[in-house]
């Protein structure tokens, strides 16, 4: 080592140990843009799951039943948890949450645009569980093993959660599709709505996507936007049929000498207009979240001189 | 469900009790379910992430344990109804939940003060009724004690952060106080159901629960620097069905789904 270190630059070095799957922990030197890009994603996924609550908080006080209550709460609760691991994670690479809350506030940074869709139906519920985070979880399981040590750890403990949450949303369709055609209409219709804007999660085509071949490079992203769609059609298609459900693109169809499904053309008019801010929900969601943050400032500032009186009397009595 | 205590007799509650007892795990199942759901409206819009969290579980345990009561009230009634028709088909004037519950989130000051004074009832009832003769409550009550202490904790908690932090705390805490305070009563006024089982020793003497809350309520003003509330003319109709006009709002939001579609499985 003590050779290599003489010849190679610190970026040689860097990214030799990317390249030997080591990873990278906070007090490693790392390349600037490295730093950067951690940033700005691990921020966007904790924004996420911040922005993430509001759709399926929408319908917690009007779940059909006391136990879906209890674990629509659950579920919504777990992800202000993973919102708290990932913005602590991204304090590793030192920047603060204040910053990163003040970034998501002015639109400086972004979140998923998935959460720029309204939920009207209790279906939307089952949707965002068995799509929305299934298709999370195909970005996220790569993300543990990404070169980052903290994101990497903080991903594990996510996932765990979110196949779990993936699982509930499944249950929610498949009870909704084995009960009254009612139900079951609900199900198609919320389906109808949803399924283009998850494909959309996984990103612009490969062709433009600019930052992959750096993440991948980088190991910090392991598949391209590309494969993991297809990954996710080729999950999806065979349960929905199982549920009795027609995907919304009548361009499904298997390829046997691909074998995977080949799909339609996502909209991508669509896509950029909500990645702008023009989806329906984009202006209440960030509203949303500065509401609370303002509405909070009067709390915060009471628990921080609360706290500052404490210890002024603590040290005075010592 | 944790297993009774030992020396908890098996059945020592009368037969005529049984008829008390009904309307009054149903009071209790409303109550927490009520207080949950207002909790629950928080998710998402908590002033602080950690606190967010805090309310969101604080609603998960109340919901459970107001699921515990339903799931009993519905074997006592034993008429088939289920712990779901319980609470969604039931109107506000059949609800017995005590109006402080029912009373909107208001500000986060609002919402801690109404938490505080239902916590230190509900953790000193929770602590007696463990040690009661019915078995089933004292089940409930043994889990859910350990979920109240932890209540009363981060509620007491930011009532003195609030009093004793800023100066725009304190003036929403007192405004809470003058909004609030008059609904405290009505926990520890026993209603002619709750009277009928104190004289057969299922439920304690409220008297003596309020020795134990005020005397919580006396060093939490005091660290939160705030003077003791002048006790106030107490608001009482909740537990026996005559509520405020917000409870009907809240059930409308929480029923919506089993009255647009009655009798299907969600």
């Amino acid at each position: 080592m003590e050779t290599l270190e003489k010849v190679l630059t610190p970026e040689e070095q860097f990214q030799a140990r990317i390249d030997a799957d080591v990873r990278i922990e906070p007090k490693d030197w790392m390349p600037d843009a490295y730093r950067k890009t951690l940033i700005r994603q691990i921020s966007q996924h904790a924004h996420s799951e911040l922005v993430g609550m509001l759709p399926e908080g929408n319908w917690i006080t009007r779940a059909p039943s006391l136990k879906r209550k209890s674990i629509l709460l659950a579920k919504v609760q777990d992800e202000a948890g993973h919102g708290l691991y990932l913005y602590s994670a991204a304090e590793t690479l030192g920047t603060t949450r204040d910053q990163m809350l003040a970034d998501l506030h002015s639109g400086k940074a972004k979140y998923s645009s998935i959460f720029n869709y309204p939920t009207l139906s209790w279906a939307d519920m089952g949707c965002v569980g068995w799509l929305v985070d299934g298709a999370a979880i195909l970005n996220q399981v790569p993300l543990c093993r990404t070169s980052y040590g903290p994101y990497a750890r903080a991903m594990v403990r996510v996932c765990k959660e979110e196949s779990f949450h993936q699982r509930q949303g499944f249950e929610v369709m498949q009870t909704l599709c084995e009960g009254a055609p009612v139900q079951k209409e609900m199900a198609q219709e919320a389906l109808n709505r949803w399924w283009w804007p998850t494909l959309m999660m996984f990103g612009p085509k490969d062709a433009d996507s600019p930052n992959t071949a750096q993440s991948m490079n980088w190991r910090i992203k392991r598949f391209t936007n590309d494969e993991l769609r297809q990954k996710f059609v080729d999950m999806m298609v065979p349960q929905a049929e199982f549920l009795g459900l027609t995907v919304p693109d009548p361009a499904v169809k298997w390829n046997e000498e691909r074998q995977a499904y080949d799909f339609g053309e996502v909209n991508w008019d669509e896509f950029w207009a909500v990645v702008k801010g023009n989806g329906l929900c984009n202006h209440e969601r960030l509203q949303a979240r500065v509401q609370a943050h303002e509405d909070g400032a009067w709390v915060r500032e009471a628990a921080n001189a609360h706290a500052a009186k404490r210890a002024a009397r603590e040290a005075v009595a010592a | 469900m944790s297993a009774p205590l030992p020396e908890t007799p098996a059945t020592s509650v009368p037969a005529a009790a049984s008829n008390q007892l009904f309307p009054f795990v149903l009071q209790l199942a409303d109550t927490s379910l009520i207080l949950a759901h207002r909790l629950s409206e928080w998710c998402g819009h908590g002033p602080v992430l950690e606190q967010d969290l805090a309310l969101a579980n604080i609603a998960l345990d109340l919901l459970g344990e107001a699921r515990s009561y339903y799931q009993y009230a519905a074997e006592l009634e034993g008429q088939g109804r289920t712990e779901d028709d319980l609470a969604y088909l039931r109107s506000a004037v059949e609800y017995r939940n005590p109006l402080l519950v029912e009373q909107p989130n208001g500000d986060f000051a609002h919402t801690i003060l109404r938490q505080f004074l239902f916590d230190n009832f509900h953790y000193h009832l929770l602590r007696k009724l463990k040690d009661g003769p019915d078995t089933q409550l004292a089940a409930i009550a043994e889990k859910s004690v350990k979920e109240a202490a932890y209540h009363l904790k981060w509620s007491s908690e930011w009532v003195i952060r609030l009093g004793d932090g800023t100066d725009e705390s304190r003036k929403r805490l007192d405004k809470a106080i003058a909004t609030l305070w008059r609904f405290g009563g009505e926990l520890t006024t026993p209603t002619a159901t709750e009277t009928a089982l104190q004289e057969i020793g299922v439920l304690p003497d409220y008297a003596a629960l309020l020795a134990e809350m005020q005397a919580h309520t006396a060093h939490v003003f005091a660290e939160a620097t705030v003077p003791l509330p002048a006790p106030a003319f107490a608001q009482l109709g909740g537990k026996t069905g005559r509520h405020t006009e917000h409870l009907g709002y809240l059930l409308s939001e929480l029923q919506y789904m089993q009255r647009t579609y009655p009798g299907l499985t969600w």
